[in-house]
């Protein structure tokens, strides 16, 4: 466990996130099939009266504190628990551990890495845009080659052929801190593809939006989501 | 058209660069360096025109270049001539910089592994212009890394010429207004905005990438000398959204919509677009354009007295709009703003200081 200092939140932000409902669905669905996850949770964008909209509620989606793990054979080990990290507006303090539980190999030459995951929603591409960083248990962020190392293997391997295009570190949209981006270009033509199946777009639809996008997005980076979570409730 | 991009290209800024003290190991300290920046390029690539000053004064280590002004660390990706209208909210001649050398703040500023970096922080803000214009990246992505790299080169240069000879690969395609085309001064330019290029007809809610710094200024103050200084770029809000063009039969949509639109927290429900006024007004502010054209930042004849065409008392009030230097008339209408004053990769860079009536704030 360690006492990560999370950035400083500036007063001015503005995060949109559509549809909310999408969002609200995936982390229900998350959170009922994944007991070994810490949930995902929403976070408000700070109220301060200029910036506070009376359209759709604004935040982004948060996964805290995810410990991954390399083992020494070169797998990526199951994900862990941890406890997700609420911020939360009302609460200056959040907790802030994430314990290693189990590692598949049992290896003890392993060393964890934390992750955190925001999802917020791209107006330029229209689509959800997954933003991470990772850090070692001293709180040291690290860098993209370090980032590498833990990546499913294909992964890695279109990482390191496409260096400027795939995953890029850049600021994060609202937090004025660098962080790590995976890159929208392809995003909409697969949401699409994946769409085409549905004959209306009904609410049901719009609300697996988000656990489709993750569908494919989340082995990119080593979260794998369990089938359950596709299926309708 | 084609005056508006020489205008824009020849932008420059004066800066004075000093090294930072801490890492100054001669005595006497180094002279400035007195370098003219591209207005539409990025600090680091005037890193070999910046080097010799300073290069025999270096304590030994490897360079991790960045630049600082009044202690906040610049974000290099943002073009210079962007920084300078942001961060100078009375421009500065020259404009006092410090760079480093060492002790690069990464919790602070993404990575940046000298041109590459930059370049390909150009290109993917290129790809985004092209999905918002067109809704997806074929034009960028179809261009061959040869090309891509003579367009980029084109920028490093400041080169217009060869950027028109690059750019034509790509269909960049312009703004179509009908209201601003049924002037006499738009029928004489062309409509073709970046070369010769092909131009893909703008549908009826043309989108236009613009990239907005908004400032909110809490205190009131009369003489832009007296802003405070930006000291955290936490004060800043960064807004990245593609713009919206609502048309209207008969109406223009202005520069003042524009923004209206792409911050409708603050300006409250959603106005009419403003009536167009005579041809004359609606588009002074190109001739003002021509007549300010200048290769170093202009004098305060630029300035205008700014209208916020805002009746409403509790209604935010813009004390400062800038682009590429100037401060057009909010009456101007957006499709040629867009058309004339975007960057090489397309957007639309508009710094804004708005000042919130207390009503509001906190």
């Amino acid at each position: 466990a360690g006492n990560f200092q999370f950035p400083e939140i500036g007063s001015l932000h503005l995060i949109r996130c559509y549809p909310p409902a999408s969002a609200q669905a995936f982390a229900e669905k998350w959170k009922l099939n994944n007991p070994a996850y810490p949930p995902w949770t929403w976070v408000k964008s700070l109220e301060v009266p200029i910036f506070a909209t009376n359209q759709v509620e604004e935040g982004y989606l948060s996964l805290e504190n995810v410990c991954i793990v390399k083992s020494n054979d070169d797998e990526v080990a199951s994900c862990v628990e941890g406890e997700a990290s609420l911020y939360d507006k009302e609460d200056e303090e959040s907790t802030d551990s994430a314990t290693l539980v189990q590692t598949s190999s049992g290896n003890d030459n392993v060393q964890p890495y934390y992750f955190d995951f925001h999802i917020i929603y791209s107006a330029s591409f229209r689509v959800p845009v997954l933003y991470f960083r990772a850090y070692c248990s001293d709180g040291r962020s690290l860098g993209l080659n370090e980032i590498e190392s833990v990546l499913p293997a294909n992964s890695a391997k279109v990482l390191l052929e496409s260096k400027w295009t795939f995953i890029t570190q850049e600021e994060h949209p609202y937090l004025n801190r660098p962080w790590c981006k995976l890159h929208p270009c392809g995003s909409s033509d697969w949401m699409k593809l994946l769409f085409q199946a549905v004959e209306k777009v009904d609410r049901p639809a719009m609300e697996l939006y988000l656990v489709s996008w993750f569908s494919v997005v989340g082995p990119v980076i080593g979260l794998g989501i369990p089938i359950q979570m596709l299926k309708e409730p | 058209m084609k005056e508006a991009q020489e205008f824009v290209w020849m932008g420059a800024i004066p800066l004075q660069i000093h090294l930072h003290e801490s890492e100054v190991t001669t005595v006497p300290p180094p002279p400035p360096a007195l370098i003219l920046a591209p207005r539409i390029g990025y600090l680091p690539l005037l890193l070999p025109l910046i080097k010799p000053y300073f290069s025999s004064t270096l304590p030994p280590g490897v360079d991790t270049v960045w630049f600082e002004y009044k202690g906040l660390p610049l974000k290099w990706y943002i073009p210079t001539g962007v920084l300078f209208d942001l961060l100078c909210a009375e421009p500065e001649r020259p404009w006092n910089l410090t760079i480093h050398f060492r002790g690069y703040p990464s919790h602070l500023l993404i990575p940046c592994e000298g041109e590459d970096s930059v370049k390909w922080n150009f290109i993917n803000s290129l790809k985004e212009a092209d999905y918002i214009i067109n809704g997806n990246c074929k034009n960028v992505m179809h261009m061959s890394q040869s090309d891509q790299l003579e367009l980029w080169n084109s920028v490093v240069n400041a080169n217009l010429e060869a950027f028109i000879r690059s750019s034509s690969k790509l269909k960049s395609g312009t703004i179509e207004d009908d209201y601003a085309s049924k002037s006499s001064l738009s029928s004489q330019k062309s409509q073709k905005m970046i070369g010769e290029a092909d131009t893909s007809v703008q549908t009826k809610t043309g989108k236009v990438p613009v990239r907005l710094y908004v400032w909110n200024v809490s205190e009131d103050f009369g003489d832009m000398e007296d802003a405070p200084p930006i000291d955290s770029w936490d004060r800043i809000s960064y807004v990245n959204r593609p713009l919206e063009i609502h048309r209207e039969e008969g109406k223009c949509f202005t520069l003042h919509d524009a923004i209206k639109t792409l911050l409708p927290e603050l300006f409250g429900k959603k106005r009419k677009p403003s009536e167009g006024e005579n041809d004359e007004q609606s588009f002074g502010s190109e001739e003002e354009t021509k007549n300010n054209r200048m290769t170093e930042e202009g004098e305060g004849n630029i300035s205008q007295p700014l209208e916020t065409g805002s009746t409403a008392d509790d209604d935010p009030e813009i004390k400062l709009l800038r682009i590429q230097g100037i401060e057009p008339k909010l009456e101007t209408p957006i499709s040629w703003v867009a058309n004339h004053l975007r960057h090489p990769e397309n957007f639309l860079h508009v710094c804004v200081y708005i000042k919130v009536p207390s009503a509001k704030s906190l």
